[in-house]
């Protein structure tokens, strides 16, 4: 596989890349694996790349039963941001951000990462205290976060309404300068490149049916349309579909799979400089570099696996859009899609060891695993290598639920349910 | 938009009037003294998140204000039957679609 430099980029230029070669091969499912990665999204192809990488482990496939980076890694709105109240949050997300500042040259692969800052709108008395609660807690943790008034935030942001008589009104701003978005059917595609390049096995539309255990309770390998695989390890990054493919091992999860919505305007020129979430009005918003609004929000009301969602939460969504942002009532709307997130009772991830001796789970993301991939990839990689956590996932433990030790972001971190 | 059929209203009406309440058939434990953490686990957080047909809860929030039951499919969001709370889930299975049709005529 060619490497990317400036000098192949300006050859392709002026030869029209009619000779473009595939950046990983089509690789047939073998018999017998050390590792075997269930789901080809972000976080299990980051975890395949950093086995090889950082652990010298090759021998693994991942598999997806449908196309690589096709789940939520490519329905989500490429939001970066690390501003998360508790310790164990913020260790855990600022280590992705971390990873992420770099990741293009890491894989030469460029993931178009742009640290144009998030700006988190606060409308009221309470929101303003939670709000200044988060930036002191994050500046304690390290993570970079501050204050902007109302003239402060415009100045940045300047299509935001700060007119006092808006009917949700600008009382001020918590602004991530670090955070930002980054092309995320690019990152699927970089962290897959790489991988393969170490010997990694992708295996895309192969579904799987079951993971099967042998008789001393250890995992045996997984049941699939294309036979058995025998595997020494399997390590489950399946998002929506986690509850579905660890049943098949007995272990129940905590998890909830719900419709997470998102929509794109008409592209327009660069009018929208950040990335701008307003919890208390439920939308965020930003804009691509092909010049799309890209606008989401929370969950549907309901659990479903049906990847779309109903029109009601996109009216909502919108309807809060027009009015903190009045220049886009004009905008016309393109798309819609959906993508079934999981979602655990204290809104933080399952990142570990299960009951299941040789069976590693990463899931419970919700609405916000994209800004976590090479993060999260990075220390489950770390979890299946060693057979124990790596110190920033240990307490994202699946027992957390039995001994009570929660990670309560539900309502205390700056995040859009 | 879902339309939801009330089984107090005897009424099919749009999902804005209803709002989720969770799984259905969770009973709160007899003797919560002697439960075990694994017990509470199990209780208050396991979920069956299935991919098929779930029974839930709904509240008829902007109607009757009363919380019923149903039994909807996750994958189509198709209601396959709804009914009062304190009922048993009713045995439908692969006759969903005629069931739902029942309801719709």
């Amino acid at each position: 596989m060619s490497k990317f430099s400036a000098l192949t980029l300006l050859k392709g230029a002026l030869t029209g890349y009619k000779n473009v070669e595939p950046q990983w091969p089509d690789a047939e499912l073998k018999s017998e694996y050390d590792v075997i990665i269930v789901g080809a999204g972000g976080h299990g192809l980051g975890a395949a790349y950093y086995l090889a990488k950082e652990h010298g482990i090759t021998n693994v496939a991942v598999i997806d039963k449908g196309w690589l980076g096709g789940g939520n890694t490519g329905r989500n709105t490429t939001i970066i941001r690390s501003n998360y109240l508790y310790d164990e949050s913020a260790r855990l997300y600022d280590h992705a951000v971390d990873l992420w500042d770099g990741l293009s040259q890491e894989l030469n692969y460029n993931v178009m990462f742009s640290q144009r800052g998030v700006m988190m709108l606060a409308h009221n008395v309470h929101d303003v205290q939670s709000f200044k609660r988060h930036i002191h807690a994050n500046r304690l943790n390290g993570v970079d976060n501050v204050w902007l008034t109302p003239e402060q935030a415009k100045e940045k942001c300047p299509p935001l309404n700060i007119s006092p008589t808006a009917r949700y009104p600008v009382m001020g701003a918590a602004f991530q300068q670090r955070a930002g978005t980054a092309r995320h059917d690019a990152v699927a595609w970089g962290y897959a490149r790489a991988a393969a390049a170490r010997g990694v096995d992708i295996i895309q539309n192969c579904p799987v049916l079951s993971i099967e255990r042998g008789p001393n309770g250890a995992v045996a390998g997984l049941q699939t349309p294309r036979g058995f695989v025998k595997a020494k390890k399997i390590a489950v990054s399946a998002a929506g579909g986690t509850s579905v493919v660890m049943d098949t091992a007995g272990v129940r999860l905590p998890l909830e799979s719900y419709p997470l919505q998102a929509l794109v305007s008409e592209p327009v020129k660069p009018i929208f400089p950040q990335v701008v979430m307003s919890n208390t009005v439920h939308a965020y918003i930003s804009q691509s570099d092909k010049g799309e609004l890209v606008i989401g929000s929370g969950t549907d009301q309901y659990v479903s696996y049906s990847q779309r969602g109903g029109l009601p939460l996109i009216e909502h969504t919108i309807a809060s859009i027009c009015e903190v942002f009045p220049i886009f009532r004009r905008m016309r709307m393109l798309r819609k899609w959906g993508g079934v997130v999981d979602v655990t009772p204290d809104r933080s991830p399952i990142l570990g060891k299960t009951p299941v001796q040789g069976l590693y789970l990463n899931c419970g993301w919700g609405t916000g695993g994209f800004k976590a991939t090479p993060g999260s990839a990075h220390v489950f990689a770390h979890t299946i290598a060693k057979d124990e956590p790596h110190p920033i996932n240990a307490p994202f433990t699946l027992s957390r639920f039995e001994t009570g030790r929660l990670i309560d972001e539900a309502a205390a971190a700056a995040v859009a349910h | 938009m879902l339309l939801i059929d009330c089984p107090y209203c005897k009424e099919k009406l749009p999902e804005l009037e209803f709002e989720y309440a969770g799984q259905a058939h969770i009973a709160r434990p007899e003797h919560p003294a002697e439960q075990s953490d694994a017990e509470w686990r199990d209780y208050l957080f396991i979920r069956s998140n299935v991919r098929g047909d779930h029974a839930e809860q709904w509240r008829h929030t902007h109607g009757c204000g009363r919380y019923f039951n149903a039994v909807r499919n996750t994958v189509s969001d198709k209601f396959i039957a709804t009914y009062e709370i304190g009922q048993p889930r009713p045995t439908v299975t692969k006759e969903g679609e005629e069931r739902d049709e029942q309801l719709e005529s």
